[in-house]
């Protein structure tokens, strides 16, 4: 039986800017350096095109202000 | 459901500082909840005193913020009133283990089926930045001017000495291990511990030039090592993490039912 | 009176008043002189699907009961001086966040270690103002096992009816001396009821919003309401707030329901009052000799009443006053330097005619006590 490849696709990567408070953590452990802070420091995903879907972010953030959605596409 | 599911929204952004353990302890227990998929009626998260302490106001399940370091005795009590209801204990170092440590010791010699969530930042936090029985010999803190003299007490071999039956180590860095070893620990039935290595950026990280949130997560990275990891052995200030401890034995409540049964029996 | 008669310690009186009441839940830690009520309890409670648990400590003790009260228990422990000590901070914890719960404290010699195995009435101003903050206090007593069963079910209805832990003050000499009790049938006394909140799922439910009568509504952990319970200043949800409006208010909450009902929470037994002479007052063991006393004088013709308190805290001031009126000597007898004498005199108009007759030796106080006493107060010397 043939197997079917998945893969994860980012759907949604949202950064709640009133609860970050840029303390640099998603930025730093990233494993594409896709964020960053911006100005008001606050993370902002800069790279959006850079992002694996590995969802680190999203867990590592101490406000809770990451929300990442994806959903599973067939690899060519 | 999602991770704003479990929150009382209203209260956001929380009252930790930029980079706190705390917040990202509370992340992965709200991530391991939900795999588990346990109803919020049936959690009872019981807190202390102390920064870690206010979790327990930031979730949405029956919460009780309790006294500084008596946590583990409300906890009891509820447990044993309702033992199907699912108990989580998050405190602090000091909490835990300072003023709580008495009751620390007799939860886990009942061995009762409580999850104690043990978030070591090594300092008071909410006081200022004073001194912890986790904060090890040698560091500074606000009533260490001179540098702490006290040892530190080593959190997993006190839980298993005491008759824990689920004893855990992890750390703000390894938030995957960490929603694991969570997930497991509220499943055991009996007294689970999990220390979870945290970082104080504000007072600890500061007074002994450890840098910020990143470098002390950086720190725990490379200093916190999975149980028999080789690289303990060439390094003594290293730190094993991983379940050290998972036991069967009688559960609390339960022994406590059969003691109801005869008693009605009339033996 | 219809019901089981039994010979037993005022200590076993309270137990069977517990169970009367619907005690469902006990953490305790042996001390001297009220160990026999854990006892007892240890086997009473498991044989009506109850639970029982000796704690590590007293300070455990306490904050046991409380989350099994919020647990939808009616929970108890019961201790003496140095235990009373411990539980004060997680019994002021119980008065800020409302949770009923009953205290018994078998009261010996202190202060500290003091004369564990003899009587004392030493812990009547503690039990008011023993835990921190400004707060209120429901206090009773008993000097007789009827009435030590009759009280302990007032304090469960008590603590019931106004959210509210109450201290029960027993002595050595009550918890340990034997008496006959009669154990009325169920349903004889009145019993009080948690009131449960009617707010259904899924719609607001505030815990800390009083009806129009006064009473808080609870919802039992595991309920479908969760809320948060907490030791700090708090809104009706149950929140922290450092709001001075919020804090202002429930200081003035906690501090009226008891004391605006100070008359309703009094109660007192009183022997020949009306047109008494000489008037004392007393309260638990003291009462006993006391009330020998009067009926001794009285034989000989003398003007002698007793009021016996049963309600220490709130204070009954209005009704002590009241009481006292025409009395031309108030005699206060008790085992300590003077706790309750102090509020009589405050309560009084002409305090220079309240004396204290009290005994402060660990030895119980006896009527030739009180009638060397009186002979000095009367000027007649020994």
């Amino acid at each position: 039986m043939e197997k079917v490849a998945r893969k994860r696709k980012l759907k949604l990567h949202r950064i709640n800017a009133e609860w970050c408070k840029g303390c640099g953590i998603c930025v730093a452990f990233c494993p594409k350096g896709v964020l960053e802070l911006d100005q008001a420091d606050k993370a902002v995903a800069a790279r959006i095109e850079d992002c694996v879907c590995c969802r680190l972010c999203e867990l590592r953030c101490p406000d809770l202000a990451i929300v990442i959605e994806t959903e599973e596409v067939s690899a060519p | 459901m999602a991770v704003k599911d479990y929150i009382r929204e209203r209260f956001f952004p929380h009252i930790w500082c930029a980079g706190c353990g705390h917040g990202i302890v509370m992340n992965g227990l709200i991530r391991a909840i939900e795999k588990l998929a346990i109803p919020k009626n049936d959690i009872v998260m019981v807190s202390g005193i102390g920064c870690s302490s206010r979790m327990s106001g930031y979730l949405d399940f029956h919460t009780l913020h309790t006294l500084h370091g008596r946590a583990l005795a409300f906890a009891t009590g509820v447990k044993l009133s309702l033992p199907d209801l699912n108990v989580i204990v998050p405190m602090g170092d000091g909490d835990a283990l300072a003023i709580g440590g008495n009751h620390f010791i007799h939860a886990a010699r009942r061995n009762i089926d409580v999850t104690a969530l043990v978030m070591n930042n090594r300092i008071y936090g909410m006081t200022g930045g004073q001194y912890s029985p986790l904060s090890g010999r040698g560091i500074l803190a606000t009533t260490a001017p001179f540098s702490n003299i006290d040892q530190s007490f080593d959190v997993v071999e006190l839980a298993t000495a005491a008759g824990a039956t689920f004893v855990a180590r992890t750390t703000a860095y390894h938030v995957r291990e960490m929603a694991t070893i969570i997930q497991e620990a509220v499943v055991h039935k009996g007294f689970s511990v999990v220390e979870v290595m945290s970082q104080c950026p504000t007072y600890f990280g500061r007074k002994n030039r450890q840098g910020d949130a990143v470098a002390m997560l950086k720190h725990l990275r490379d200093t916190v090592h999975p149980i028999g990891a080789k690289a303990k052995d060439e390094n003594s200030d290293f730190v094993e993490r991983g379940v050290f401890v998972r036991k069967d034995r009688p559960e609390y409540c339960a022994e406590y039912d059969d003691i109801i049964r005869r008693a009605m029996e009339g033996s | 009176m219809k019901g089981t008669a039994k010979f037993v310690q005022g200590n076993e009186a309270c137990v069977e008043g517990a169970l009367y009441a619907g005690l469902k839940f006990f953490a305790g830690y042996p001390i001297t002189p009220s160990t026999e009520i854990a006892e007892h309890l240890s086997e009473r409670l498991p044989r009506i699907g109850g639970k029982f648990i000796q704690m590590e400590d007293e300070i455990a003790s306490m904050c046991a009961i409380i989350g099994a009260s919020l647990s939808g228990c009616k929970v108890m422990t019961a201790t003496s001086g140095p235990g009373f000590s411990l539980m004060q901070e997680a019994l002021g914890y119980a008065v800020m966040a409302e949770i009923p719960c009953v205290i018994a404290n078998v009261q010996r010699g202190g202060p500290s270690t003091g004369i564990p195995t003899h009587v004392s009435q030493g812990d009547v101003n503690q039990a008011r103002w023993g835990t921190h903050g400004d707060h209120s206090i429901v206090a009773l007593t008993a000097s007789n096992h009827q009435d030590v069963f009759a009280i302990t079910v007032e304090a469960f209805n008590i603590s019931e009816t106004y959210r509210t832990p109450v201290v029960l003050l027993f002595d050595e000499v009550i918890g340990h001396m034997r008496e006959r009790l009669v154990v009325p049938e169920a349903g004889d006394m009145p019993i009080v009821e948690r009131l449960k909140t009617s707010v259904r799922e899924g719609v607001d439910y505030h815990p800390y919003l009083p009806r129009e009568d006064g009473r808080l509504p609870m919802s039992d952990f595991g309920g479908v309401h969760r809320y948060n319970v907490t030791g700090l200043f708090h809104d009706m949800w149950g929140f922290p707030s450092d709001d001075p409006a919020v804090v202002h208010g429930l200081i003035r909450h906690l501090m009226d329901k008891i004391e605006n009902r100070t008359n309703q929470l009094a109660r007192y037994r009183e022997f020949y009052t009306e047109h008494a002479d000489c008037l004392l007052i007393s309260y638990g063991s003291s009462a006993r000799s006391a009330r020998h006393v009067v009926e001794r004088r009285r034989l000989r013709g003398e003007s002698f009443g007793l009021l016996e308190l049963q309600t220490l805290w709130p204070f009954p001031s209005e009704i002590v006053r009241n009481k006292c009126a025409n009395a031309r000597h108030v005699i206060v007898v008790e085992m300590n330097t003077g706790q309750v004498c102090q509020n009589v005199r405050l309560a009084v108009a002409n305090p220079e005619r309240v004396f204290l007759a009290n005994r402060v030796d660990g030895s119980f106080i006896t009527p030739t006590d009180i009638q060397r006493m009186l002979h000095l107060f009367q000027g007649k010397g020994v």
